[in-house]
C-alpha cells in the first residue's frame, strides 16, 4: 500500500491527473481501496456549469487574421473559427469518434464515391438565418475551382461536384471512392458560413452557427466572443463570453496565467514546465496526439535514394533520449510512421515492433549500402518544432556510434518552409493531427502529393492507398493500413523520433472534462465549449 | 525669428527628401528578403497553385518599382494604401496602435525625463558624494541588463509576488485612460528604467563641464550658493546637450520598445512591424518605417530648435 499512498499523495499535490491516478491504482491492483474521500473534490468540479468570463492566451495569432475559414492557417484563427464561431458537418468527439454536428446523419453509395449528407433541422445562424443546404454547398465552393487560395483546396480536391437536394440534404460526387470522407469534412477549414445570393459566403461577418457569437475582431490582439442563446447543441458552451487573447511569448503566457490574467493556455514553455507543475492553484496536463516531428530525407537525391542510407539512419537516432531531453517526455516515441494515437487503425507493437537505437544494425545497413562511414548535412530551425536545432544536435551525437557524421546546419527560422523545407535534402518538420490515415498518407507519403516531403514513391503503397480508400469493410482497411505503416516504416524517407503531446495549463477553477479530444490541442480546439468554470 | 523660421522650413524641406530615401530602402531591402507574403502566409500548407492565385490576387506578381510607384503615388495622396495580409485598410490598421505606441512613449517620458534631470542635476550638485554613486550604479545597472530581463524581474515582483500591477496590458481604445495607465504602468516603468541612465548622465556631465568655466567661478565669487549657480548660470547653458539626449531618447522610446511590446503582450506598432516583416506584407513595413522615420526627424527638428533658442549664439550665427 506504500505505492498507493504515494500515489494520492502526487494527486494531492497535483502531480497527476486524476485519470492518471485511477489508472495507476488499477494497475496495484487497489481501485476499491481508493477512499472516495480523494476524488470528492474533483468529483464536484465535474457538474459543468453555465457562467463566467474565460479568458485564454492563444497562439498562432497574426495582425494578418482573417474571419475567412479559406485562410485560417494557425492555432488562434483555428480555435476562434472552427471552436467558437462555427460548425461543421461531423465534429470528433472527444473520444475520438465521428459524431453527427450539422449534420445529422450520412450514408454512401458502395462504391463510397457519393455520399448524402442529412442536416440537422431548426440550426439557426447567429444572425437568425435558419441552415440550409444552400449554405453548405456555398461553404464547400468556397474552398473549390480554379481562383481559390484555400488552403483547404486539397483536402476537397477530389469533390467533383456538391448539390443541394431540397433544404436539408447535401450530396456530394467525389472522383473516386473515400470511405473516410465524413472524416476530411470535419477540418477545420470546412466550416459552414451563410450563404450570400450570389453562392459566395458570408465569412466577413464571423456568423455561424456555433456556441459563441463575434463580438469583436482585433487581429493579432483580442478576440472577443459570448454565448450563443439559441446554441442548437445541448449541455455545451458553458462561459457566459470568451476573449481570446493572442499572446506570442511563452514566457508572458505563463506570467499571465500565474497572476490569474488569462484562465488556461496551450504550448507550455518545455524548459519550464517542471517548475510550472509546481504551481499551486495551476493544473498543468497534456494529451498525446498525432503531432510529430519528422525529418524527411529526400528519396529521389544521393545518399538518400538508397534505402539502407534511410535505415542506417533510422537506427543511428536514440528516440527515447529526443522524448526526454526534448519534450521532457510530454509525448511518446515515434516508430517512423505518422500514423498515431489518434488514429484508428494504428498497427499495434505485435504487428510493427518498435524501432530502437541500434548503432551496430546501423553499420550493417551502411555496409549494405557499400559504405564505411557517412557525412550528410542536416537542416534545420526552430521553426520546425520547438528544440529541432538541440534534437539534431543529439541525433549527431547518437549516430557517431554508427560511423555516422551528421553535420548540422542551422538555418534562420526566418523563410524556413519557404527556402529550407522541401528544398534541402535533409531537413526537419512537423505534422500536426490528421484525424485519418488516409489523410496524413495521402497529403505527405504518396507519390506527387504536394507536401510530399520525402518525394517517396513506392508502388505497392501507392496501390494500396487508392484501394483502402474506397474500402468500406473495416476489417480489410485495417489489413491495408497495417502494412502501409509497415511499408513506411521500412522503406520510407521520414525519420519520425517522436510524438509530441499537446501540452496545456489551466488555473484550477477551470472545470476539464474527464475525456478530451487528442486531434488538436486544447480538446481538439473545443474548449472554449467543452470546458466550464467549476 | 525670422532666421528660426527659416531653419525649421530648411529643416522640413530636407526631412521630406530623407522620408523618401528611407522608403526607397525599405523597400528595397523587403525585397531582397527571402520568399515573398503569399509563401510566409500559408508557410508549410503552401502549394505552387494556391501561392499563384494569391500572388495575381495581390499584384504581387508585377514587378518591384512598378509596385512602388504605385505606393509611392497613392501615400503622396495621403493614402496608405491596404494590407496585403488581410485586405485591411492600413490607416485602420495602424491608428489604434499608433496611438497605443505615443501614448507609452509619452507615459515613459513623463516619469524618465523629470527623473533623470532632477537626478543629474542633484548628482551634480553632490558630485562624488555617496549619493552621486549610488544613482550613477543603480542606472547604470539598469541600463546594462536587456530590457526582457528588466521587465521580467518587475513583473516577478510587481505582479506575481505582490499582485499590484497586471502582467497583461491588453488595452484598447476605450479603455479608459486611469486604467490605461494603471495596466501600461510596469511597460512604462521598464522603458523608464532602461532611458533614464542615459539622460541622467548627460544632464550631470553637461553641469560638471561647465562648472570648470570662468564665469562660475565669478558667481562663486561673488558668493551664491551652489544651488543658485547650476539652476540660475549652469543650466540654461547646459540644455543644449541634454536637449539632444532626451530627443534621442524620446524616439527609442516609440521605435524601439518591440521586446517590451512582447513580454507584456501590448498592442504597439513594433509587434505589427515584427509581424510585417516576417510575413514580408510591404506596405505596411513601409507606412510603419514612414511613421518612424518621420518621428526622428520631427523629434531632432525639436531637438535643434530648441537647442537654439536656449543659445543666442546659435540663433545669431556669424
Amino acid at each position: 500500500m506504500r505505492k498507493l499512498e504515494d500515489l494520492q499523495r502526487q494527486l494531492s499535490e497535483g502531480r497527476i491527473t486524476r485519470r492518471e491516478f485511477l489508472s495507476r491504482a488499477a494497475a496495484l491492483g487497489v481501485t476499491a481501496a481508493v477512499p472516495a474521500l480523494i476524488l470528492q473534490e474533483e468529483a464536484m468540479a465535474a457538474a459543468p456549469k453555465k457562467g463566467g468570463q474565460y479568458l485564454q492566451g492563444l497562439t498562432g495569432g497574426a495582425t494578418s487574421d482573417v474571419l475567412d475559414p479559406a485562410q485560417t492557417l494557425d492555432s488562434y484563427m483555428i480555435n476562434v473559427s472552427f471552436g467558437q464561431l462555427r460548425n461543421n458537418l461531423t465534429e470528433i468527439s472527444p473520444s475520438g469518434e465521428l459524431a453527427p454536428e450539422l449534420a445529422e446523419s450520412w450514408e454512401a453509395t458502395p462504391d463510397a464515391a457519393t455520399w448524402r449528407f442529412k442536416l440537422r433541422k431548426g440550426v439557426e445562424f447567429h444572425n437568425g438565418k435558419t441552415l440550409d443546404a444552400n449554405d453548405v454547398v456555398a461553404s464547400f465552393n468556397h474552398h473549390r475551382g480554379e481562383e481559390t487560395k484555400s488552403a483547404a483546396k486539397g483536402i476537397v480536391g477530389p469533390v467533383t461536384d456538391v448539390k443541394a437536394e431540397g433544404s436539408d440534404i447535401v450530396v456530394f460526387t467525389l472522383d473516386g471512392g473515400n470511405a473516410d470522407f465524413p472524416f476530411l469534412v470535419s477540418d477545420y477549414h470546412l466550416v459552414i458560413c451563410p450563404a450570400n445570393s450570389d453562392g459566395t459566403i458570408d465569412w466577413q461577418s464571423g456568423v455561424g452557427t456555433g456556441g459563441y457569437v463575434l463580438e469583436d475582431f482585433d487581429p493579432g490582439i483580442n478576440t472577443k466572443v459570448k454565448r450563443n442563446p439559441n446554441y442548437w447543441k445541448e449541455g455545451r458552451a458553458f462561459f457566459d463570453s470568451v476573449q481570446n487573447l493572442f499572446i506570442a511569448d511563452a514566457g508572458a503566457r505563463t506570467n499571465a496565467l500565474r497572476t490569474g490574467d488569462i484562465h488556461s493556455m496551450a504550448n507550455l514553455d518545455l524548459k519550464t514546465v517542471h517548475l510550472l507543475k509546481r504551481q499551486e492553484g495551476i493544473h498543468v496536463f497534456s494529451t498525446n496526439g498525432n503531432k510529430h516531428v519528422t525529418m524527411p530525407m529526400l528519396t529521389d537525391v544521393a545518399p538518400f535514394d538508397n534505402n539502407d542510407v534511410r535505415l542506417a539512419l533510422k537506427y543511428a537516432v536514440n528516440r527515447q533520449e529526443i522524448l526526454d531531453k526534448i519534450v521532457k517526455g510530454l509525448g511518446e516515441v515515434g516508430n517512423d510512421s505518422p500514423v498515431g494515437p489518434a488514429n484508428i487503425y494504428r498497427a499495434t507493437p505485435e504487428e510493427l515492433p518498435q524501432r530502437e537505437f541500434d548503432p551496430e544494425k546501423a553499420k550493417s545497413h551502411l555496409k549494405k549500402a557499400g559504405m564505411s562511414d557517412l557525412k550528410v548535412d542536416f537542416h534545420v530551425a526552430d521553426s520546425a518544432f520547438e528544440g529541432a536545432v538541440d534534437a539534431a544536435q543529439l541525433f549527431a551525437e547518437s549516430a557517431k556510434a554508427a560511423g555516422i557524421s551528421i553535420n548540422v546546419v542551422r538555418e534562420p527560422n526566418d523563410g524556413y518552409w519557404s527556402n529550407v523545407w522541401l528544398k534541402k535534402p535533409w531537413v526537419a518538420s512537423y505534422w500536426g493531427g490528421r484525424p485519418t490515415e488516409d489523410w496524413v498518407f495521402s497529403q505527405i507519403y504518396s507519390k506527387g502529393a504536394d507536401w510530399n516531403e520525402s518525394h517517396w514513391d513506392n508502388t505497392r503503397f501507392n496501390e494500396l492507398l487508392v484501394q483502402a480508400r474506397g474500402e468500406l469493410d473495416s476489417n480489410k482497411r485495417r489489413d491495408m493500413y497495417v502494412e502501409m505503416q509497415r511499408l513506411v516504416n521500412e522503406d520510407g524517407g521520414s525519420i519520425i523520433p517522436v510524438f509530441m503531446a499537446y501540452t496545456h495549463a489551466a488555473t484550477k477553477d477551470v472545470g476539464l472534462p474527464e475525456q478530451m479530444a487528442n486531434n488538436w490541442e486544447l480538446d481538439g480546439h473545443k474548449n472554449a465549449e467543452r470546458w466550464w468554470f467549476a | 525669428m525670422f532666421k528660426l523660421l527659416k531653419i525649421v522650413l530648411q529643416r522640413l524641406g530636407l526631412g521630406v527628401l530623407v522620408l523618401f530615401i528611407i522608403s526607397v530602402i525599405i523597400a528595397g531591402a523587403v525585397e531582397l528578403l527571402p520568399g515573398d507574403l503569399c509563401q510566409e502566409l500559408q508557410g508549410q500548407s503552401a502549394t505552387k497553385e494556391t501561392v499563384a492565385a494569391c500572388r495575381k490576387e495581390l499584384g504581387l506578381d508585377k514587378p518591384v518599382y512598378h509596385r512602388y510607384f504605385v505606393w509611392l503615388g497613392n501615400m503622396l495622396k495621403g493614402d496608405f494604401g491596404v494590407s496585403l495580409a488581410n485586405g485591411r485598410q492600413i490607416s485602420e490598421l495602424i491608428g489604434d496602435r499608433t496611438a497605443n505606441t505615443f501614448f507609452l512613449a509619452i507615459y515613459a517620458a513623463i516619469i524618465s525625463v523629470p527623473l533623470a534631470v532632477a537626478l543629474g542635476i542633484l548628482a551634480a550638485l553632490h558630485r562624488n558624494s555617496i549619493y552621486d554613486r549610488v544613482v550613477n550604479i543603480v542606472t547604470l545597472s539598469s541600463i546594462s541588463f536587456p530590457e526582457f530581463f528588466v521587465a521580467y524581474i518587475l513583473i516577478i515582483f510587481f505582479s506575481v509576488n505582490l499582485g499590484w500591477f497586471p502582467s497583461l496590458s491588453n488595452i484598447t481604445p476605450d479603455t479608459p485612460l486611469t486604467e490605461k495607465m494603471y495596466k501600461a504602468f510596469l511597460p512604462a516603468l521598464t522603458l523608464t528604467l532602461v532611458v533614464v541612465a542615459h539622460m541622467m548622465r548627460m544632464t550631470r556631465a553637461s553641469i560638471i563641464n561647465l562648472l570648470a568655466s570662468p564665469y562660475i567661478e565669478m558667481a562663486n565669487l561673488k558668493g551664491m550658493t551652489r544651488r543658485h549657480i547650476i539652476t540660475k548660470h549652469a543650466l540654461p547653458n547646459a540644455w543644449a546637450p541634454i536637449v539632444n539626449v532626451i530627443v534621442i531618447n524620446l524616439a527609442y522610446l516609440i521605435v524601439g520598445v518591440v521586446v517590451v511590446e512582447v513580454v507584456f503582450v501590448y498592442p504597439g506598432l513594433g509587434q505589427l512591424i515584427v509581424d510585417s516583416v516576417a510575413k514580408r506584407d510591404i506596405p505596411v513595413v513601409q507606412a510603419c518605417c514612414v511613421i518612424f522615420a518621420a518621428t526622428y526627424i520631427i523629434l531632432n527638428l525639436t531637438a535643434d530648435i530648441l537647442s537654439i533658442i536656449t543659445n543666442p549664439r546659435l540663433l545669431h550665427p556669424r
